[in-house]
């Protein structure tokens, strides 16, 4: 373990070159560059919006906004993106840096690190965005935003640790990461994001209690949308699931590592 | 022991096939399963290299080279024996690997040496030095997808150098770039071997082999089969890429310590080679500039359809300095009957530098020993030249000159 934080110290130049490049890369070639990143999901909140407001109607109970369904999907995303980006590339990094792991020694956690740097910056971007639509439909943003800062890591840790278990398997075993891109869209539907738990019929409000998603994108939902405090029976699982989760993650990897080359 | 900085000892590679993915997984929770196909592409592999060595690893594709050369740098893990490095390993493997086209030669000479673990502090230190060696000008601050594959080596090959390793894995690099740059870089690899980095090189080049390495060390189906002096086991290789079926190979110790190499399918075979000069004297030692006749007698122990004889002098490490064939020559013999006699004479001037040279004979059917080798011959015949009365001159070649000085 020491070892291992030793070795990220040492590389820790270069982590930030890594992230920095891959920020760099994206502004190299497409002349809004990193306005993508903002604009993708809030695309998405747009058509939601424009779709379903109409359908589940624009108000929700206990806020005096006409925008709160834009504002609690906008909640719901920014959880949810920031988990999906995270386990979508974590599934396939070591494949995707095969070329890389065979050729070059490094440290291997350092591309784990990447990866988390990349996806806060582009996490916090989104943020940015999201409180810049706040203000713009007079939704106002308190000190509860706060909780932001707890919500954020362990989030990241989640999905982290989740994304490298399955991506140390789909080294092994390809179809992981096929089978998990179904698994997520599945999943999205699954949470509540872009609707809200209350119509969710009685017999599977069980399984809906049972969803970790669920109990980030709710976290989110109060922090930004209610101003209220999260829950914090699901705050503290999260964080032993996401440990638990990191734990396993790295057992796996430790025991893999010897063997992950060769398949490479 | 301590100078020693490379051990290998008894090192074996074996990639493990597994009937189901799932019984893999097994066996890192430590369940042992049955079953395990293990294919071995690396056994028993054990030498040292000390500082400053240069050790040259050949051999066929598929021998093993490459996966030798991954156990080293650490990217692969050996399956059994162990590997101690004392120092730093650097390796000039697919330059160029791992660049981002669309960042700059700069921006990615500095990602290079990140991933290579330096500080920030050190990279920014060594850029001058790295921008300077590369000698891309201008091109440094541009995007890599802009630069010819010539311009991206020289980047790679400044970043993989900037800093000097205690080994340096040089892989078939030697070969690429333009020919002013390939100097340049055999320079600084030169640079580093005096101020005592070890060098490992992998190459199909005997010249580039012979001329750098004081040993080498031959694989074969992942075995190690030679290690040795480098002319020995190229000369080794030599006969056996052309190995066949009754082909036989033979080394045997010659009276001056050195080893000869035999190889061939024996159809033919030289039973003598000598030199003479000009008074018809059989000779081992001539002045430089004389005339020198080659007289070679072949054997003919069966039928054969076409017989070329070859012949290549080699200075005293073993390079090339001339050779060639009586198929390029437009004499070779056909219908060749068993029991035959022939002699070749080779009338040539010894325009060639003071110092000690080799024959090697080959008796073969086309322009290469590949498709028959009737016999190869390595040290056929050794000879030296001296320098009795020409003017003082250095090299290989005797290429004498009129000068003409003008004083105003």
């Amino acid at each position: 373990m020491t070892e291992m934080l030793a070795a990220i110290w040492r590389y820790r130049f270069f982590i930030f070159s890594s992230v920095r490049n891959d920020f760099r890369a994206r502004f190299a070639r497409s002349s809004l560059g990193a306005i993508w990143m903002i604009l993708q999901p809030l695309a998405q909140v747009a058509i939601y919006a424009l779709v379903l407001a109409q359908v589940l109607g624009s108000r929700l109970p206990g806020i005096d906004n006409k925008y709160a369904y834009v504002i609690y999907l906008t909640s719901g995303i920014l959880a949810w993106s920031l988990f999906v980006e995270l386990l979508s590339r974590c599934m396939t990094i070591f494949v995707d840096n095969g070329n890389l792991l065979k050729k070059v020694v490094f440290p291997r956690i350092c591309l784990p690190l990447i990866l988390a740097g990349s996806a806060l910056i582009n996490n916090l971007l989104l943020l940015l965005a999201t409180l810049g639509v706040f203000l713009i439909v007079g939704h106002p943003i308190d000190s509860s935003v706060l909780w932001l800062l707890l919500l954020v890591p362990l989030t990241l840790a989640f999905s982290l640790g989740l994304g490298l278990i399955l991506g140390t398997l789909n080294v092994f075993v390809r179809d992981v990461a096929q089978v998990m891109n179904v698994v997520l869209q599945l999943w999205f539907w699954l949470t509540p994001v872009v609707y809200m738990p209350t119509i969710v019929p009685m017999q599977f409000q069980q399984a809906l209690n049972a969803n970790p998603m669920y109990w980030i994108v709710s976290s989110y939902q109060s922090v930004l949308l209610f101003h209220t405090a999260p829950d914090a029976g699901h705050l503290t699982l999260i964080a032993v699931i996401s440990l638990g989760l990191l734990a396993v993650a790295l057992l796996l990897f430790r025991r893999s590592s010897a063997e992950m080359v060769d398949v490479l | 022991m301590s100078r020693d900085v490379l051990v290998l000892n008894s090192v074996g590679k074996a990639f493990r096939e597994y009937p189901s993915q799932i019984l893999r997984f097994l066996t890192w929770m430590g369940i042992p399963v049955r079953n395990i196909n293990e294919h071995w592409v690396l056994r028993n592999v054990s030498f040292r290299l000390g500082r400053g060595e240069a050790v040259g690893i050949v051999g066929q594709n598929g021998a093993g080279k490459s996966t030798l050369l991954k156990l080293i740098t650490g990217t692969l893990r050996q399956t059994t024996g162990d590997i101690f490095v004392n120092g730093r390993i650097a390796a000039i493997l697919e330059l160029g690997m791992g660049f981002n086209p669309d960042l700059t030669g700069r921006q990615n000479a500095i990602h290079t040496a990140g991933l290579m673990g330096f500080s920030q502090a050190d990279i920014m230190r060594i850029m001058p030095d790295i921008e300077a060696f590369a000698e891309i000008g201008e091109y440094f601050d541009e995007p890599v997808r802009t630069y010819s594959s010539g311009m991206q080596m020289r980047v790679a090959f400044s970043v993989a150098t900037a800093f000097r390793p205690e080994v340096l894995i040089v892989d078939e690099a030697l070969s690429v770039g333009d020919a002013y740059f390939q100097h340049k870089s055999m320079g600084r690899i030169r640079e580093f071997r005096r101020q005592g980095t070890t060098l490992l090189i992998v190459s199909h080049d005997r010249t580039a082999i012979q001329a750098l390495c004081d040993r080498a060390i031959l694989l074969d189906k992942g075995e190690q089969r030679m290690d040795g002096e480098p002319q020995v086991v190229m000369d080794y290789y030599n006969a056996m890429i052309a190995e066949k079926e009754n082909n036989a190979i033979t080394s045997v110790q010659l009276a001056s310590g050195k080893v000869q190499t035999i190889s061939g399918t024996g159809e033919a075979v030289v039973t003598s080679a000598a030199l003479f000069n000009h008074a018809g004297e059989q000779i081992e030692f001539i002045n430089v500039g004389e005339s020198a006749e080659l007289r070679v007698q072949v054997e003919a122990k069966a039928d054969i359809s076409r017989l070329v004889f070859g012949y290549l002098i080699k200075d005293r490490l073993g390079q090339d300095v001339f050779g060639t064939n009586t198929h390029h020559t437009g004499q070779a013999l056909e219908g060749i009957r068993a029991g035959d006699a022939v002699e070749f004479s080779i009338r040539f001037n010894v325009n060639m530098g003071a110092g000690a040279y080799s024959v090697s004979t080959a008796l073969v059917s086309t322009d290469t020993h590949l498709v028959n080798n009737y016999e190869w011959r390595d040290l056929a015949l050794v000879f030296t030249v001296m320098n009795v009365d020409r003017t003082y001159f250095v090299g290989s070649n005797w290429i004498p000159p009129s000068i003409s000085i003008t004083q105003s």
